[in-house]
């Protein structure tokens, strides 16, 4: 705390006092003085992000007519400007949390078999087939979405609107399901490896010997993982969950390439319409002229901030977990 | 003593025999459930085997709990619901993947050869086939190396301080901002350059912008695996070097890295993999264009990701046809570096970690 | 209710690795009996067949028999999860739900039947941590995490935990190994007193442990690394230290090898 700079090891430090006098002092300085700039280089660029998008944000806003939080609008072509991120704001949190209601549950269980269930031979190629589905690109998420997934689940918001239609929140006046709802859906698929892989570990980490006092109290299987496994993993599911919330929050050219966006926030989910922002962000850029790309970079920010408060939260919970289980194994 | 005994004598009087479903139960269940799945969905006139298997599952979990309940008792059949549910949540994540591949390849194959791999988009008719997404291979291939370029320096360089050197508060701040950074949406990276390299300093769209955009994207994964990697070297290798009077700078470039190389090539790799496929920085800044420009520091460039947004949106049948294309290039390109990546990882994996 | 434990031509695997072969012996009921042994001679592996922990360990399986009074172990239709039940187990370190107060602890095993009122429960879980010899130490914090007791305390909350559900048999696998002198006398003082209610078996490294706490004494021995385990001899625990009638057994106990 005292220096900036120690050896990584007491062992190190007494050579390296010597050392200082003979000729590899220069190399040594140099070499630090590029590592410690690069790792200084980064703050800057946060800092620069931070910054720019702060001093757009600001023009846009000091030129904006309506009210930025509340408007129902993005009217950036006309002058005076009209836009507002209430819209954006309700549809992006919409379909994350329809993501996020999906994903969840399944990622667990998911981890849940790979790390307690899964034949020992399945256990390794499962966790390799969910990290793949990490490593593909999220604008083929998007084509498979819009020309797979959005025909084929016509038939069951037909047969939502049938039945819990009265709901108002789960009609459906048919034509192509382009909304929130199947947005939501595929987050849900995108986010699946990131919350699986992470909660994976932290069922992993659960000490052999928890499990053996749940099982030589006579517990089934479900029972050890509801004494043992699942109260270790609470927090680590939870941080789990806000990386995948992250990811969802900020998922651009997937949700860009299956809503149907309108700037209305419909009472149905999945009726077509409504905005995410990052996806209103890339549909709307090329038609933008110089205010409206400061206002969409307005709107940029708000993202910004949104997904710096969740995924700080997210490491602040990991961190804690840390201490905790340093201290207590 | 007693008065536990006596609370209990359910438990007391049993044996430890327990009335159990034979072994095959389960099997036979998956037999009844689908075949009573695809029964009633056909009854039904759902013609969709994604359906059916949804019903099929959900008869398999009712069916399993109630059989577990009538012959096992609460707790066994409680057991048998949650493996039955943990099987279903497997199946269902595999679905989409296999429908994903199987689309992208079956679809993508109808357009995908040589003359497709070799060709720009320049003066072809959107609506017509033909034209290929040579030009959207170019750009991503040079948009990615630059990224690469401007990244990995920096990423290794930051993951040396904060594992050689860094234990003050400047590294936690690093640290801390690493973590922060990898959390940043791709559209924010791109409004970034956007807002500073084209809006504030005046620079035209060039793939050069986007490899910006990319290289913010890179650096925090770039860090985080050459640090894990850095971590596995043991500390006896450096102090036996230093012990022999070699400067410390001389030990990380000759002991250390090289100790490590195997997995900071794999990071890497997944790293380039991870941000070949982002398209969301690429529609901000590169801008897209049709004909091939082998210069990414000047002018409009296309993608592979971009490539299949425009293909996409023009919205006609033969245009599609590139998409998925296109797709099935991204992937295999994604694919192979992963696999080759894993494949140096468990090669060159240093002999005393793990 | 203490049960009377007969074993007979029992073997062990790990995979293809066979880690104990042929036992066969027999574990009076109400009263400790302790194994010792060199390390790796597999005394831990018999241990943990007898509660059926074994098959537990990936590519664990067993061949023999275990009679427990007039009962197999390992007959068909015999549930693993009752036979955990029936005969307990404490490990080499103690292992309290860290996320759990030492009530709950306590309860955990009573609370899988679920069928317990909370004073019920309050009753059975002074009685057990009286019976573990942990009740003055914890009555007034019961609702702390178990994590934040002494070593030697958290091993006593796990036989409490152990002895709540009131089981027949009590295995414990080194259960001093990871305690300091003091703790060790006060668990070994708790042995003594639970003999009078349960078939104790315990696995000790420690020679004087074994001549202090048990009745009988089982000694094990391997011919070589990679070869399997076996009972070399059992006898009163008297006998074992003072006149053993193998060579090996006396040659172990003086200190010669091991």
């Amino acid at each position: 705390m005292k220096t900036d700079i120690e050896p990584t090891s007491s062992a190190a430090e007494s050579p390296s006092k010597v050392r200082t006098r003979s000729t590899g002092r220069a190399g040594d300085k140099i070499f630090l003085g590029l590592s410690r700039g690069s790792g200084i280089a980064l703050l800057v660029i946060m800092a620069a992000i931070a910054a720019f998008l702060t001093y757009r944000a600001a023009i846009a806003i000091s030129k904006d007519e309506a009210n930025f939080l509340t408007t129902f609008e993005w009217n950036t072509g006309s002058s005076p400007m009209r836009f507002g991120i209430a819209v954006l704001a309700y549809g992006t949190v919409v379909s994350s949390i329809i993501a996020m209601l999906i994903a969840v549950p399944i990622a667990v269980g998911i981890a849940l078999f790979i790390s307690h269930y899964a034949p020992r031979r399945l256990a390794a190629p499962v966790a390799y087939v969910i990290d793949l589905l990490a490593a593909v690109p999220s604008i083929v998420y998007g084509l498979w979405g819009a020309l797979f997934l959005v025909p084929h689940l016509t038939g069951l918001y037909t047969w939502f609107d049938d039945y819990l239609g009265w709901t108002g929140i789960l009609s459906y006046q048919g034509g192509a399901a382009r909304s929130l709802f199947t947005v939501g859906i595929l987050l849900a698929i995108m986010i699946l490896p990131i919350v699986t892989s992470v909660s994976r570990e932290v069922f992993r980490q659960v000490p052999k010997m928890h499990e053996e006092a749940a099982l030589a109290l006579g517990a089934t299987r479900w029972e050890v993982i509801r004494m043992a496994v699942l109260p270790f993993g609470r927090s680590g599911i939870i941080s789990a969950s806000m990386l995948g919330l992250g990811r969802a929050l900020g998922e651009t050219m997937a949700v860009a390439t299956v809503l149907s966006p309108n700037f209305l926030i419909e009472t149905s989910l999945l009726d077509p319409g409504g905005g995410t922002f990052a996806q209103n962000i890339a549909s709307r850029f090329k038609e933008a002229g110089n205010d409206g790309r400061d206002a969409l970079i307005a709107s940029g920010l708000v993202l910004f901030v949104i997904t710096l408060l969740v995924n700080g939260a997210a490491r602040m919970i990991i961190a804690r977990r840390k201490e905790y289980s340093g201290t207590a194994a | 003593m007693s008065t536990v005994v006596d609370k209990n004598p359910a438990r007391r009087a049993s044996s430890l025999q327990q009335a159990r479903l034979p072994g095959w139960a389960p099997y036979a269940l998956v037999v009844v459930s689908v075949a009573l799945g695809a029964g009633i969905g056909t009854a039904l006139g759902m013609g969709n085997p994604f359906q059916m298997g949804l019903l099929a599952a959900l008869v398999f979990i009712i069916a399993s709990y109630a059989l577990g309940a009538v012959v096992e008792g609460s707790r066994q059949a409680r057991n048998r619901l949650a493996t039955s549910l943990v099987w279903v949540c497997f199946l269902l994540a595999v679905v989409p993947l296999l429908s994903l591949i199987w689309e992208t390849v079956d679809r993508g194959r109808t357009v995908l050869d040589g003359y497709f791999l070799s060709h720009s988009m320049e003066g072809v008719q959107t609506i017509l086939p033909g034209g290929g997404a040579y030009h959207a291979i170019i750009g991503t291939l040079e948009q990615v190396g630059l990224a690469a370029l401007i990244a990995v320096p920096i990423g290794l360089l930051t993951a040396i301080y904060l594992v050689e050197y860094g234990r003050g508060r400047l590294a936690k701040a690093v640290t801390f901002f690493v973590d922060v950074m990898t959390g940043i949406p791709s559209i924010v990276a791109g409004l970034f350059i956007l807002s500073f390299w084209i809006i504030i300093l005046g620079f035209s769209y060039s793939g050069f912008a986007g490899a910006m955009a990319l290289a913010i994207l890179m650096m925090p994964i770039v860090v985080r695996s050459t640090e894990e990697m850095l971590k596995l070297v043991p500390d006896e290798l450096r102090e036996a070097s230093l012990a022999l009077g070699v400067p410390k700078w001389r030990t990380i470039l000759k002991v250390v890295l090289p100790t490590a190389i195997g997995g900071i090539t794999t990071g890497v790799m997944l790293a380039v993999a991870r941000i070949a496929g982002e398209s969301a920085p690429i529609v901000l800044l590169v801008f897209g264009a049709t004909g091939i420009n082998n210069n990414p520091f000047e002018g409009a460039q296309s993608s592979l990701p971009y490539y299949i947004y425009e293909q996409w949106q023009l919205g006609n049948e033969a245009s599609f046809n590139r998409a998925w294309a296109a797709a099935l290039v991204l992937i295999a390109f994604v694919m192979i570096l992963n696999l080759v990546a894993r494949g140096i990882a468990r090669w060159k994996a240093p002999k005393s970690g793990r | 209710m203490a049960k009377r434990i007969d074993v007979s031509g029992l073997t062990a695997y790990y995979g293809s690795h066979k880690a104990i072969e042929d036992i066969s012996m027999t574990v009076e009921p109400r009263s400790v009996t302790a194994f010792i042994g060199p390390s790796g001679c597999g005394k831990s592996t018999f241990l943990r067949t007898l509660n059926r922990m074994h098959e537990v360990t990936p590519g664990g399986r067993v061949e023999g028999k275990v009679m427990l009074d007039d009962e197999n172990l390992y007959g068909s239709g015999v549930d693993p999860v009752s036979v955990r039940r029936t005969v307990g187990m404490v490990f080499q370190r103690p292992n309290p739900f860290p996320t759990m107060s030492i009530f709950e602890n306590v309860a955990a095993g009573l609370k899988l039947n679920g069928s317990y009122k909370k004073n019920e429960l309050e009753g059975v879980v002074e009685k057990s941590l009286k019976g573990a010899n942990l009740w003055n130490e914890v009555k007034d914090r019961l609702n702390k995490p178990g994590a934040g007791l002494s070593g030697g305390q958290q091993q006593r909350l796990c036989i409490a935990r152990a002895i709540a559900v009131e089981p027949d048999v009590l295995l414990m696998d080194e259960p001093c190994s990871a305690l300091d002198p003091i703790s060790t006398l006060a668990i070994e003082d708790l042995i003594g007193e639970l003999k009078e209610r349960f078939t104790i078996v315990i696995v000790t490294h420690n020679m004087q442990q074994a001549a202090r706490v048990s009745d009988r004494t089982a000694f094990f021995n391997l011919a070589g690394v990679g070869q399997p385990g076996k009972l070399i001899e059992i006898d009163e625990t008297e006998r074992i230290f003072s006149n053993p009638s193998v060579q090996a057994t006396e040659d172990y106990i003086s200190g010669r090898f091991g």
